[in-house]
């Protein structure tokens, strides 16, 4: 058998122990349960108050097990939670870019639309909620792949089909865009998936810094890209669209 | 956002609502600047009673105005005009000479003057004032919790008889202590306001003498009745100081004026808690014969009032509430669309959430909520769906009044508030009412037709048509469902709804 952390296997029976009879106990019970000096019995329930696996009742000074741990299991964000938080900042998003957003998470091996506000014009458009695109060409999907590891893997190891003369579908031309993405925040489709359509995308991330989701303005390439330079002011504009929906999941959720 | 607004000038609205008070700084493109809310102390004396301390609400306007001002980095030089909307109904009286409330402010959801509203109805019933004020005689409105003050609050009714004591719905009390106050405060409300009160006459817009005879107020105690844009007067003090204060709107009218519902015919529904819906009917009243109100839309200066017809759901989003916190089904109010969602339709099961009895267009007391419907194939995620078609049929419901009431087919149906977020409900919505459901760019309906009409008052904007062009659409479904299909569920519903009706063996409302 190959050598075990010592320390994290102490750590997993702390929490077995805490799982099981009694709910609360206290430092010198756990470290006579499992036969270990009190000091360091408690310098690992520190570190496991501190990433909140365990709480310590402020009364008796009795360890518990912490709220972390149910979140662990079903820590995913709600898609309708997501939206619910994000509806304000893209509807400033689409007003003041004069573009549609788009608010998209990874689902299977794509990105599903889980949110759309239409372009500020009078013209007629189409809910585009529920539908999906495809993660290695459009800016949403390539900011999934920047920072979500299964996007990553979905995307690498999925077909990447040339819907256009620019979509890059060799690995490492896909790798050095998701570099080139990871350094700047953002990422960028131009005519890449549809001609004659460019977006621009930024992470959501939420309060543990996970990446949740990507939102991301699309339009005309004439409009998002003119003279063949994204514009800055909307790269901006998604960036701080971005953030702030990041900064209500931090701030607000549970 | 990164693109700078416009360096002004701006409109800043104050909603003095029934959990907190806000304002919002617009620009004139009707965008949000900046925004700033306290909430206040809801206070419950006995079961049923609902009271707002007036001087700790007044002390928030204050307060949520400069924080705004503040964030948008303005001062009062760059501000057009101060525009208000408030909670309707909820009633106040203080002492002109002091600027002292004589009494918590009486809040509309509060049930206190129930009985002295059957008492009022005499042997005609709730309909006694309804030819002249559009409404029932109903706990919510303010002319009986006004009745109730007098009453009840000592040597109050000998004080108001001699000119010292003044009432106000919420729009008044604002607009009294932020032009002065005891040094000169102008003490009037607007008219969709004073339509809130059962002591205005529609058809007049000025105060009903036989009904405040009926209910024993003195006309001393009453605010002049002005339109909703126009300049009341200037504020007196504060960060504000100087600039004109041109608007007063009830919410929900605020509401209709935000999502510029300016012709006939025209519907908003917001929907929170509960629901509003409110449908312009152009210049004249329509009297409601299906349970509907007949109220107020908005008046513009000297132009001619606009009337609308009115249509409430009690239970919407409080069902959802009720979902996450009695019965936790779900963690948020969000996850209701995620369960709802794993299931293709109701399995059956209807939802009537007739908590507290049926309110329009049935109005029986004696309702209250049935799950009907139910075998073993019924799961949550049926009973989650089943919720979310409450909230659809009620619409309809009220929306087929508006057809009858009105003689107009709504066409389409602007949608706002915290719900509008749930794509499966606002698609359901559409479907149910074979009509487009529209949602706009701005979900701040309230405080922006607050800034519209007092941006108007003071030609920041030109007109209303101006307005119209700064709507913008940020989503619309469109209807997706068979007729037949609709039709058949439309008939469980109405079934549904007839089984929740006589739970309570005495009769404790009207019939």
């Amino acid at each position: 058998m190959a050598r075990n952390i010592q320390s994290l296997e102490r750590a997993a029976a702390m929490l077995r122990l805490l799982a099981g009879g009694e709910r609360r106990l206290g430092l010198s019970d756990v470290a006579t349960a499992l036969g270990l000096a009190k000091g360091t019995a408690h310098g690992i329930l520190r570190t496991l108050q501190h990433e909140g696996f365990v709480e310590q009742d402020p009364a008796s000074g009795r360890y518990q097990l912490g709220a972390e741990l149910l979140r662990l299991g079903n820590s995913f964000l709600d898609v309708h939670e997501l939206r619910a938080r994000a509806l304000v900042w893209t509807d400033d998003l689409a007003r003041s870019s004069g573009e549609s957003v788009y608010l998209g998470v990874l689902h299977q091996q794509g990105v599903l639309i889980v949110h759309h506000v239409f372009r500020p014009d009078d013209s007629r458009q189409v809910l585009e909620v529920g539908a999906m695109q495809p993660l290695h060409s459009t800016a949403l999907g390539k900011v999934l792949s920047a920072y979500d590891p299964v996007a990553h893997t979905e995307a690498v190891e999925g077909e990447r089909e040339a819907f256009t003369a620019r979509t890059l579908t060799s690995e490492a031309d896909f790798e050095g865009v998701l570099d080139l993405t990871r350094a700047r925040g953002w990422a960028a489709d131009v005519e890449e998936t549809w001609e004659g359509l460019a977006s621009i995308a930024a992470p959501i991330h939420d309060r543990r810094r996970m990446p949740v989701g990507a939102v991301g303005v699309a339009g005309a390439v004439e409009r998002v890209c003119p003279d063949g330079e994204l514009k800055p002011e909307l790269v901006a504009a998604v960036r701080d669209c971005a953030r702030a929906v990041s900064r209500d999941l931090g701030a607000g959720r549970f | 956002m990164t693109d700078a607004h416009t360096t002004g000038p701006f409109i800043a609205a104050i909603d003095q609502g029934t959990t907190s008070s806000r304002c919002i700084v617009f620009d004139k493109d009707g965008r949000i600047v900046s925004v700033d809310q306290k909430e206040h102390e809801q206070i419950f004396p006995k079961p049923g009673w609902v009271e707002h301390d007036a001087t700790e609400i007044w002390e928030n306007v204050q307060e949520v105005v400069a924080g705004a001002v503040v964030k948008a980095g303005i001062s009062a030089a760059d501000v057009k005009a101060i525009g208000i909307t408030n909670q309707r109904e909820t009633t106040m009286m203080w002492d002109r000479t002091t600027g002292e409330p004589v009494h918590n402010a009486i809040v509309w959801q509060d049930t206190r003057t129930d009985a002295l509203c059957r008492e009022l109805g005499r042997n005609v019933g709730q309909d006694r004032f309804r030819r002249e004020t559009g409404l029932p005689l109903a706990s919510y409105f303010a002319g009986p919790k006004i009745r109730w003050l007098l009453d009840n609050v000592e040597g109050l009714r000998e004080r108001a008889e001699s000119g010292d004591i003044l009432f106000g719905t919420m729009d008044s009390w604002v607009i009294w202590n932020l032009t002065g106050g005891v040094n000169g405060g102008v003490h009037v409300t607007d008219v969709t306001n004073a339509s809130r009160t059962l002591l205005m006459n529609l058809h007049r817009m000025a105060w009903d003498e036989k009904i405040l005879s009926s209910m024993d107020i003195p006309a001393a105690v009453l605010p002049e009745i002005k339109s909703s844009a126009e300049v009341y007067g200037k504020a007196a003090s504060g960060v504000l100081k100087g600039v004109p204060v041109a608007s007063a709107l009830g919410d929900q009218q605020a509401a209709l004026f935000g999502q510029t519902c300016f012709s006939e015919g025209e519907a908003k529904s917001t929907y929170g808690t509960g629901t509003f819906m409110l449908m312009n009917t152009g210049e004249e009243p329509v009297n409601s014969y299906n349970g509907l109100l007949t109220t107020v839309g908005y008046q513009i200066g000297d132009q001619k009032p606009v009337y609308a017809l009115e249509g409430s759901i009690a239970v919407t989003g409080s069902l959802v509430q009720w979902m996450r916190d009695q019965m936790g089904m779900i963690k948020t109010a969000a996850e209701i669309e995620t369960l709802a969602s794993s299931v293709d339709d109701n399995g059956g099961a209807y939802f009537v959430p007739a908590f507290s009895g049926l309110f329009a267009p049935y109005w029986r007391s004696d309702a209250r909520g049935v799950i009907a419907g139910l075998t073993r194939y019924v799961t949550k995620a049926h009973i989650a769906r089943a919720v979310l078609e409450a909230t659809a049929w009620q619409t309809r419901e009220i929306t087929d009044a508006m057809t009858k009431d009105s003689g107009v087919e709504l066409t389409a149906l602007k949608v706002d508030g915290g719900m509008t977020s749930n794509n499966l409900l606002m698609q359901t919505l559409s479907d149910f009412l074979d009509a487009p459901v529209v949602r706009p760019m701005v979900a701040e309906t309230t405080c922006l037709g607050a800034a519209y009409a007092a941006g108007l008052a003071v030609g920041f904007w030109s007109s209303t048509d101006e307005l119209r062009a700064n709507w913008r659409r940020a989503a619309e479904w469109t209807p997706r469902m068979d007729a037949d299909v609709r039709d058949r569920e439309y008939k469980n519903w109405l079934k549904a709804v007839e089984r929740s009706m006589g739970w309570l063996d005495e009769n404790t409302g009207e019939e």
